[in-house]
């Protein structure tokens, strides 16, 4: 049993290289993972210019997948600042 | 001025302390002058794997804090002249290490010693990233495991992020130093191969250190690997990175490596 698992065994370390990139490339995409924290400052600084609104209302969120990335920026305007815009 | 080298991993055990001591030595027998300094405050150990446990008397938060002089908390190697071991605290904690303090410490070493080795703790907290901080080289020691390999690429993600080097613009000399290293394992597809780590972290390689039972016996002594058994495997590959640490172009060896007669007989094939 031993000598015939000896023989058929399959090899681990292409598994792990393979599971490291995948991993690596997936962690230093996030690396800057300050990203959103710069995207969210630099838009609400944009939007602020001609509507006055609430800082905490505007969410970015950036969702990771095998093939693509998306970027969700969530701005909520005040009823009040979007008539007077 | 001398050359500042952080030799560092993110993740603990994998042979920092061994090397920061083997290259230490290795670059004072070029009869070079080398301070090896011990940031691991807490948990020190440098002065353990060099033997010079029972002559620490004041350590670098002594100095940072002024209550020594840096030649007083300095422990010369009782085997090598030119090889200086700056001790860490072992009854404070890192936060006793201040940013201002390390850059004293290290701009003073730098004007007396050729090289001057931070030994990092392990971890991406205040004693890693301080001792990181004033290098101007860095030596990533990894070994060829996943995890490790995951710790080293998020240590170089800061070095070139949070070193003065990398906040200047300038950009940080890194090398890779695989330590543990089986090559009959790495050949039977069990360990991961040279080639696939570099890839992966892609940062030149200084080094392959095999796994031998001779860093055991050093530390049991208390002796560098670079000063007990000079003629050993991994001695003779901390010799050889250090020869490349110092500028010189040769071929990444893996040294010792032997076959045995069933390695042999069944050569690169075997199992």
């Amino acid at each position: 049993m031993s000598i015939l698992r000896l023989f058929t065994r399959s090899r681990s370390a292409p598994a792990a290289r393979e599971r490291l990139q995948v991993l690596l490339a997936h962690e230093r995409a996030s690396a800057g993972s300050d990203l959103t924290a710069i995207l969210r400052e630099e838009i609400l600084a944009v939007i602020a210019k001609h509507v006055e609104l609430d800082a905490d209302r505007v969410k970015v969120k950036v969702d990771r997948d095998e093939n693509v990335s998306i970027l969700e920026i969530d701005v909520e305007i005040p009823l009040d600042a979007a008539r007077a815009a | 001025m001398g050359k500042v080298i952080v030799v560092t991993s993110g993740k603990g055990g994998v042979g920092k302390t061994t090397s920061s001591a083997a290259l230490g030595a290795a670059l004072a027998q070029r009869n070079e002058k080398v301070a090896v300094v011990d940031f691991d405050v807490g948990l020190r150990n440098l002065d353990l794997v060099m033997g010079a446990e029972r002559r620490v008397v004041y350590d670098i938060v002594n100095v940072i804090n002024g209550d020594a002089k840096l030649p007083q908390a300095l422990i010369r190697d009782k085997r090598l002249d030119t090889l200086f071991l700056l001790p860490a605290s072992q009854t404070r904690d890192k936060d006793a290490l201040t940013e201002e303090g390390v850059e004293r410490v290290i701009a003073e070493l730098k004007k007396y010693f050729d090289w001057v080795i931070c030994d990092s703790p392990a971890g991406i907290e205040k004693g890693a990233t301080l001792a990181m901080r004033h290098a101007d080289v860095a030596v990533v020691v990894t070994n060829p495991e996943v995890s490790s390999v995951r710790d080293s690429d998020r240590i170089i993600g800061m070095l070139d992020s949070k070193t003065l080097k990398a906040e200047n613009g300038e950009r940080m000399e890194k090398h890779l130093l695989l330590t543990r290293y089986d090559s009959n394992r790495a050949e039977r597809g069990d360990m991961l191969k040279v080639d696939d780590v570099l890839e992966i972290l892609s940062i030149p390689l200084l080094g392959i250190v095999p796994e031998s039972m001779d860093v055991l016996k050093a530390s049991n002594v208390g002796a560098p690997v670079t000063l007990a058994d000079t003629r050993s495997a991994p001695a003779q590959a901390y010799f050889e990175a250090a020869r490349r640490l110092a500028g010189e172009a040769i071929p990444v060896t893996i040294p010792g490596e032997k076959r045995g007669i069933f390695g042999k007989l069944f050569g690169r094939k075997a199992a």
